[in-house]
């Protein structure tokens, strides 16, 4: 049976060249929901004010970009809240980083330290970040304080997680080729271990800043008056359904790109694993 | 043909272990258990000695200790009269796994010891580019391990050891994960890298006819506790043809000395097994 792509004729020829190219390919799903989306708009499938149609959506998001300021409430104000929300994502991201690398290292290092506080952590793990929401408030005010400690907090987890098993996987015979090459035992961890972790770490750098934009949004909604999470709560209060799914697309294209900045970055860092 | 004598053939010996035993506790049958008993031994300078035993006879716990890896139950091990406490570089140790470090390519590799003990870029560069020439990784400076067949790998593991210098070459089974071919060309490779700058060497293998071609000495053992069973001298001139009639004489003779002791450990295997089920 010959295969598609060398099928003859025209209109099979087309078909075979779109679905030949991965990036036709996987544009068709995205494609078939927004053209149901359209019609459940259009024709009345579900109430349009509830569930605005595609277009209305890409017309406010427009304005809700570049203005013209005044419009409406919501015009030209975009990109303020993208800042404050970008601006909280990297900051409580940076904070989890630092914190869950650094125990990470400290967990993994040895049968002592794990025992002493893994079941912490274990522990607070489960409990959702919308609980500790009143602390924040008490502790840190309305403010930007409360979206940085509640973000850090959730993203702290799968990358102090993560580091803790790379470091503890970290190959014994590596260890004892490095003592045998004269290695000085302060530079084992950042050496041998951290360089052997990266894998791990990395995974759990890029499930920390997923969920830093899942809880910007949290954050915002209940615990700051800025940024998108902020200006999506108060869309709803005027039901303006539009903002709310233009807000909805907004973090979803920030949240995939800054995952794609840390993948091309893990990428580079651990291009000796490729086909590990 | 072969003494017992467990002195060295000739100079003074580099290692000397006196009384060296190593008990640990096998902790799936709750049990103690003795890895080697009574191992005196001297290595010469210059000397490459192989040591050949049934698995679980001790062979590499022997070396981890001479190493510095493991710590000996009772008795010492003395480097030029130094005993030897931790890992260092003066023992250079290739592994059967490699053990090289995925993240750094071939050159990284290499200068790995000598960077972590401060020499400096320049002598580096140039021991490094030596060593490269040395055991033919020309061209592959940019790999990373990943990216190399085993015996290429292996080649790397060595230079990174011969880079440093070492007073001894401890080899632990180094090309049992290698298929035939590569196995005869990197028995070669290392013979002629050992002969260019000769220096101690212990090789550790359970195969019987690499023993016999690679050693001056070759240490047989005994299974289960490891003790030395008899050190035979193999005096024929290198290269060695493996077909020879005296080749095969000592190769007989040693597999004579080794069967009772593999069935042996054959044997205390099946026990260990029958006892846990």
């Amino acid at each position: 049976m010959a295969p598609i792509a060398q099928t003859q004729g025209g209109r099979a020829n087309v078909l075979s060249f779109v679905y030949a190219h991965p990036i036709f390919r996987r544009a068709i799903g995205p494609l078939v929901v927004l053209v149901l989306w359209h019609c459940a708009s259009t024709y009345g499938w579900v109430d349009a004010r509830f569930v605005p149609a595609p277009l209305n959506v890409l017309n406010s998001l427009k304005e809700w970009m570049f203005g013209p300021v005044g419009a409406s409430p919501y015009s030209g104000t975009w990109f303020t809240h993208a800042a404050n929300s970008f601006y909280r994502v990297i900051g409580g991201f940076l904070i989890a980083s630092v914190f869950g690398v650094v125990l990470g290292c400290i967990i993994g290092w040895s049968r002592l330290t794990s025992d002493l506080l893994d079941p912490i952590i274990q522990i607070i793990r489960p409990i959702p970040i919308t609980a500790w929401v009143p602390f924040a408030v008490i502790f840190f005010g309305i403010r930007d304080g409360s979206a940085f400690f509640l973000i850090a907090l959730g993203a702290f987890f799968p990358i102090v997680v993560n580091t803790a098993a790379g470091v503890a996987g970290t190959p014994k015979l590596l260890v004892r080729a490095a003592r045998m090459l004269g290695i000085r035992k302060q530079n084992i961890l950042p050496r041998v271990v951290l360089p052997s972790a990266m894998p791990y770490i990395f995974t759990g750098l890029r499930l920390g800043i997923g969920l830093a934009w899942v809880l910007v949004i949290v954050a915002e909604m209940m615990a700051v008056k800025s940024g998108l999470g902020f200006a999506m709560w108060d869309a709803y209060y005027f039901l303006r359904m539009d903002i709310i799914i233009g807000a909805m697309l907004s973090v979803g294209l920030l949240g995939f790109l800054s995952d794609l900045v840390i993948k091309a970055i893990g990428n580079h860092v651990l291009r000796w694993s490729r086909g590990l | 043909m072969s003494t017992t004598a467990r002195k060295a053939t000739s100079g003074s010996p580099r290692i000397v272990a006196r009384g060296l035993r190593k008990e640990f506790v096998d902790i799936s049958r709750q049990a103690q258990v003795v890895a080697l008993s009574n191992i005196d031994l001297d290595i010469g300078e210059d000397e490459f000695l192989t040591i050949l035993g049934p698995s679980g006879c001790g062979k590499s716990t022997l070396l981890n200790i001479i190493a510095g890896f493991e710590h000996a139950t009772d008795g010492e091990v003395r480097l030029d009269g130094q005993t030897i406490r931790d890992p260092g570089p003066d023992r250079g140790v290739v592994f059967q796994e490699y053990a090289l470090f995925p993240w750094l390519n071939v050159v990284q590799n290499i200068e790995f010891g000598l960077r972590e003990r401060g020499v400096p870029k320049a002598e580096r560069k140039v021991r490094v580019t030596r060593q490269i020439s040395a055991v033919g990784l020309d061209g592959f400076e940019d790999r990373f391990p990943q990216e190399l067949s085993g015996g290429m790998r292996q080649r790397v593991a060595l230079a990174r050891v011969l880079v440093n210098d070492p007073k001894i070459l401890l080899m632990d089974e180094p090309f049992a994960a290698l298929d035939a071919q590569t196995r005869t060309i990197m028995q070669t490779e290392l013979l002629r890298v050992w002969s260019a700058e000769r220096r101690t060497a212990l090789f550790v293998t359970h195969n019987i006819e690499e023993a016999v071609l690679l050693g001056d000495r070759l240490v047989v053992m005994t299974a289960r506790p490891g003790r030395i069973k008899e050190i035979v001298n193999v005096k024929l001139p290198r290269p060695r043809d493996v077909t020879s009639a005296e080749f095969n004489e000592i190769r007989r003779y040693v597999a004579s000395l080794l069967e009772s002791e593999v069935q042996t450990a054959f044997a205390s295997m099946q026990a260990g097994k029958n006892a846990q089920s």
